[in-house]
Order: C-alpha cells, then sequence, then structure tokens
C-alpha cells in the first residue's frame, strides 16, 4: 500500500508528442481509472508508471520514493494485461508463483500465498492446468491471481476486461472492485469504457490528446464536465451542444435560431456578447406544452426509456432520452430545456464558464 | 482442418500426383532400393563378378575399428556443429531481437551465409586458415602457434567443425528469430514486472517458448552434420590427416567411389539411411507431442 505521485510527466515518440506534462497525486488505497479514446495516451502513462516505458520528463514517485529511472522489477508494483499475458508454459500455479520465487520465497510461503489467493479468487481446482486449458475468464482471475499473490505497492490494470465479453465483463468489473477494497492496495485502472471508469473509480482521469481534461470524482466529472471533451465524453448519449452567445448580465443566452435561454446561475465569467456552447444531458429534457418544436428524424425504443434524435428550427441537433413512448418519425414534439441542467462552455476554448 | 475435395474423375487425382511420385521413385526409392540391395552383394573393383553374401559386409563393417572409430568421428563432429551454430545462432538472434539501428540490414547480412555454397564456403575457411596462403594461419605460425591443419588432427577438426557451423548458423539464426518475435511482448513484460531480470527472464521465459522451435532445429542440425557437410569436408581435408575427419558420410564415399568396393559403401549407406529415418521419427514424434506447450 502506497501513494502515488506524477509530476510534469512528458513523452515523446521521436518528435510526437504523446504527453503534455500530466500531474497526479494518488492517495493510498484509491482506485484511480484513466480514461479516454484510443490515442490519447493513457496506455503510455500506465506504462510510464510500470517502467515499461522511460518518461521523456517528469518524475514518478511511489510511496515517496523517486523510481523514475528504476527498473520495473525494482518499483514494486503488479500489472495485468489487456491480454493476461500469462507464462504459456507454466502451469497456473507456476504462473502465480513466479514473481514470489524470484524474490527468494521459501517454497511453503509461496504455496501459501498462492492458495490464499487461488481461494479469493476460486480459482483453486486450476492450479495445475496450462493457461491455454483455461477460458478468458479464467485466465484474467489467474492474471490478477498473479498481481495479488505478490502483495506489491501498487496495481496497475491496462484495459483488463475489453477482451471478456459483455455479460463477464460486468461480472469482472464488480469483482476487480470488491477485491481492490478488500485489500486496500492503491490502482490505477486504464479503460476506454465510460461505463467501467464511472463505477471502477474512486476518481477519474479523464484524458485527451496527452493532457488531463478533468481528474475528479466520477459525479463530479459527470455534473460539473470541466470541458466540452469531458461532457461529450461521459455520459450516453452524449450530452447535446448547442452554440449561442451569452447576453448582458451573463444569466441567459441566446440561440441563433432566436429563443433564449436564461440559466439558473449567472455566468460571471464572461463578457456579454461571448460565444458560448450549452450543454444539456439527453435525460435532463423534458417534454413539455410550449417547448421547442423538436422535428423527430429517429427514435430509439429501449424499453424502460426512448432516446429520440431531431433538429430544433435552428438546425441544432438534439437528442433526448425520454422516459415515455414517443410518437414516430417526422412528427414535432414540444421539449422544455430545464434552465438548471444548462453546462456553460467557452466557445473558443470549450472551457467550463461558472 | 481437413477438407476433403472430390474429385469426379478417379484418374485426376494420380495423374496430380504423378510428376512428385515419379521423382520420389527415380531419386530416391530406386537409389535407396539399389543400395539396400548392394549391400547384400561383393563384387570385384572391376564389376566383372558379382556374389550374394547376406549381411556378411554388415558385420564386417561393424567390426572395422576404423568403422566404428568414424562413428565417434561423426558423433563428435556433428554434437560440435550442432553446439556451436546453434549457441551462436541464438545468440545473435536474440541480439537481433531487440530495436536496433540498421535491424533489417544486420537481419539480411546475417542470412547470406546459408545461400553460399558448401564447397565456396570451405575454399573461404581455407583462405583463412591455410598455413602459408590463410590470413589467420599465417598470422598464428608467425605468432608462434605450430598451425598446420593439414598436419595437425585437432586443427583439422576444428577447421572443418567450424566451417560448418558457419554454414549452419544463418538457417537457425531465421528460425530463432522468427521464434523470438512470435513471443508476445506482454509476456516478457509480465516477467519485468514479476522481477526477473533480462538473464532470468531469458532461461525461464523465454528459452521455454522457444524450445520447440529449438528441438526442431537439433534435428535439422544433426541431420545436417552427418550428411550434407561431405562438401565442406571434401574440399577442406579430404577426411584426413589420417582419418581425423573421416566421417561416416565421407567414409561411404571413400569406400565406394575411391576404394571402388560397392558393397562396404551401400551396406553403409543403409546403415545412414536407418539412421536418418530414426531421426526424422523421433522429431515428428516429438513435435507432435510438444508443439504447443
Amino acid at each position: 500500500m502506497a501513494t502515488l505521485s506524477l509530476s510534469g510527466v512528458r513523452k515523446q515518440f521521436g518528435t510526437t508528442p504523446v504527453l503534455h506534462g500530466i500531474d497526479l497525486d494518488v492517495a493510498d488505497g484509491e482506485m484511480i481509472v484513466v480514461v479516454g479514446a484510443s490515442g490519447c495516451g493513457k496506455s503510455t502513462l500506465l506504462r510510464i508508471v510500470a517502467g515499461l516505458e522511460t518518461a521523456s520528463a517528469g518524475s514518478v514517485r511511489i510511496d515517496g520514493r523517486d523510481v523514475t529511472g528504476l527498473e520495473p522489477a525494482d518499483r514494486d508494483i503488479a500489472m495485468v494485461f489487456q491480454n493476461y499475458a500469462l507464462y504459456p508454459h507454466m502451469t497456473v500455479f507456476e504462473n502465480m508463483a513466479y514473481g514470489l520465487k524470484i524474490r527468494g520465497m521459501k517454497l511453503p510461503d509461496i504455496r501459501r500465498r498462492v492458495d490464499e489467493a487461488a481461494q479469493m479468487l476460486e480459482i483453486g481446482p486450476l492450479l495445475d492446468r496450462k493457461p491455454r486449458q483455461l477460458s478468458g475468464g479464467q485466465r484474467q482471475r489467474v492474471a490478477m491471481g498473479r498481481a495479488v499473490v505478490r502483495e506489491p505497492k501498487l496495481f496497475l490494470f491496462d484495459e483488463p476486461l475489453s477482451n471478456l465479453d459483455a455479460k463477464l465483463r460486468v461480472q469482472m468489473r464488480a469483482e476487480i472492485r470488491r477485491l481492490q477494497k478488500r485489500l486496500g492496495v492503491t490502482s490505477l485502472f486504464v479503460t476506454h469504457d465510460q461505463v467501467e471508469a464511472m463505477t471502477l473509480g474512486d476518481r477519474l482521469v479523464v484524458m485527451h490528446q496527452g493532457r488531463a481534461a478533468q481528474v475528479a470524482s466520477p459525479m463530479e466529472v459527470w455534473g460539473r464536465p470541466a470541458d466540452t471533451y469531458v461532457a461529450g465524453f461521459i455520459g450516453s448519449p452524449a450530452m447535446n451542444f448547442l452554440a449561442a452567445t451569452l447576453l448582458e448580465g451573463g444569466g441567459a443566452a441566446m440561440l441563433r435560431a432566436g429563443p433564449v435561454i436564461g440559466f439558473a446561475r449567472a455566468v460571471s465569467a464572461a463578457a456579454a456578447g461571448t460565444a458560448v456552447t450549452l450543454g444539456i444531458r439527453p435525460e435532463h429534457v423534458e417534454p413539455a406544452e410550449g417547448g421547442l418544436p423538436l422535428a423527430i428524424d429517429l427514435v430509439e425504443p429501449l424499453g424502460s426509456e426512448t432516446v429520440i434524435h431531431g433538429t430544433l428550427p435552428g438546425g441544432e441537433v438534439l437528442t433526448a432520452r425520454l422516459p415515455i413512448p414517443a410518437s414516430g418519425i417526422g412528427a414535432t414534439m414540444p421539449l422544455r430545456l430545464p434552465p438548471e441542467a444548462f453546462h456553460v462552455f467557452e466557445g473558443a476554448s470549450g472551457r467550463r464558464l461558472d | 482442418m481437413q477438407r476433403k475435395t472430390i474429385f469426379p474423375q478417379k484418374g485426376l487425382p494420380y495423374l496430380l500426383l504423378a510428376p512428385q511420385l515419379a521423382i520420389t521413385a527415380v531419386f530416391f526409392f530406386w537409389p535407396a532400393g539399389q543400395a539396400v540391395w548392394y549391400a547384400f552383394l561383393r563384387q570385384d573393383a572391376f564389376g566383372i563378378r558379382t556374389q550374394f553374401v547376406g549381411f556378411e559386409n554388415f558385420a564386417d563393417l561393424f567390426a572395422d575399428p576404423y568403422y566404428l572409430q568414424a562413428i565417434w568421428t561423426t558423433v563428435f563432429f556433428s554434437v560440435s556443429v550442432t553446439v556451436l551454430s546453434m549457441s551462436v545462432a541464438l545468440l545473435l538472434a536474440a541480439l537481433a531481437d531487440r530495436e536496433i539501428r540498421a535491424a533489417g540490414l544486420y537481419r539480411t547480412l546475417l542470412i547470406w551465409p546459408y545461400a553460399i555454397a558448401p564447397a565456396i564456403a570451405a575454399v573461404l575457411w581455407l583462405f583463412l586458415f591455410h598455413p602459408s596462403i590463410g590470413l589467420l594461419g599465417r598470422g598464428l605460425n608467425a605468432m608462434g602457434v605450430a598451425w598446420d591443419y593439414r598436419l595437425n588432427d585437432g586443427q583439422a577438426m576444428l577447421v572443418v567443425i567450424l566451417a560448418s557451423a558457419w554454414k549452419q548458423v544463418s538457417y537457425n539464426f531465421i528460425f530463432f528469430l522468427a521464434g523470438l518475435q512470435a513471443i508476445p511482448r506482454a509476456v516478457l513484460e509480465a516477467a519485468a514486472i514479476d522481477g526477473a531480470r533480462p538473464i532470468r527472464r531469458f532461461w525461464t521465459v523465454v528459452f521455454p517458448l522457444l524450445s520447440p522451435t529449438a528441438f526442431f532445429l537439433l534435428v535439422v542440425n544433426i541431420v545436417y552434420a552427418f550428411f550434407d557437410t561431405f562438401g565442406i569436408i571434401d574440399a577442406l581435408t579430404k577426411g584426413g590427416p589420417g582419418k581425423a575427419t573421416e566421417t561416416l558420410i565421407y567414409r561411404a564415399y571413400l569406400d565406394g567411389r575411391v576404394n571402388l568396393d560397392l558393397g562396404m559403401s551401400a551396406a553403409q549407406s543403409v546403415v545412414l539411411m536407418i539412421m536418418v529415418i530414426g531421426l526424422t521419427i523421433v522429431q515428428f514424434r516429438f513435435i507432435e507431442r510438444r508443439v504447443h506447450y
């Protein structure tokens, strides 16, 4: 158990910058999920923490000790890989015992620890099998077991669930969360899946083009996204964005088509006339008499709710998630956009305005 | 994955197989059959009188101390060539597997020796080790080492081993490199995170995963050293000095072509044939079982 702190971590491959200075402080026992689209640098960040890549600048400290220049072996970490990376020629027991054996642990102690971990992960009966004789889910457990037996300072997860089928993924997700809480090991979990990110993390790091766009708790990322990228990335269906111009006093903005939208709280950080982007989540849009008319062009019934896509009079595309069945394609539905549900972002930079 | 193709005419499949079968029959079964038949005959040097002698040729062969010596020479030679060429190839492949500058060029150059004919390879080594015209040979003599592989048994053996192993390194290198590159990166990274240093990682993870390749190469190299090194030995030492580099294949050639004792030569060919069949069986049996770890 330990803290992890990154300061100014940069990475360049040749002349291509991949990470532009990442700062992050992880508390003891905390589970941090690094989430972002592919190519955002999240895996590179994890590999730098593991010591599999060297940072071009900046430092990595584990438990206060600077490990920036150390080999992976000297960092006392364990990692679960996307494709499990089990040793194909060793049995499950040998796979789990490998790291302990290298550390010179005595065989009875190794056996005790492996048995303990195997019991916890319910892979006890598989200890004598080779990886090729296991299913995807079982391999995943063995990979977890190999990390757990080491009792490392830090767990690193590199998209460990992406090779599993949907049902197993949900199950393993819950198990990883439970296991991490129980062992209290500081963890860094990389994923591109926002549901995984929301459910697993104590805090999220939303990465965008080599930068940490926002570091916050899942609910804060959802409720107060730092910019339009984060706002659009977290939440499904994605947040609606409407271009508008801020009015005098910052209490309202005018959409292109004319309607004025009032805010629950005035925006003070920008002058009148500033181009802004208004964000509203599809689930916050309500059907209401006399609201903005939405010309529906697609209806997706999901059973308990309905997702409708359409265009507003000004030509803006809008998606709404309604708890009622909606009328068909081609119809027009009046919708209310509640003022308290709006997020206001600066038009040019995309940054949140308060 | 076995798929059966049904031919409408019964004759077509046989017709398609015919060229392959004809080649095998003319160039393998016929000479092999003749060798087996000759092994039971004794013929005078001019081929005038031929006599059936049963297993007498074989009995004579294994009673001949020189033949037994040739077996030991072959075993020593083959083991040395195999160990040397495989270990050098593995080292080179492990080095080439890293991210190094101009890796492509390096790999291409390493593959070249395989394209060189055995006799030319031998001449190349001759130019290196010849006591009076060879670069290294003259150097050694100048340094006071009494170097003449044409007179010294051990030196002769050393030179044929070096030349034969050198020729085979490229082949082994290609297979080892392919084997190394087939090992998933993540597995090696997992071992690194588990705390294994490069040397330990090599012996506990890389080498076991290479073992099917290594075993395949072991058999191929033994077969090579047994049978395909005739050209090198003939060009460098002609089996000498004395009988120091006379391997089984060279002895079979000497008896048949030089001493014109066809029966003895044929008997030796049969012994060699049995050996190569044995090696092939071992290889297939073992590889079938071990190809998946």
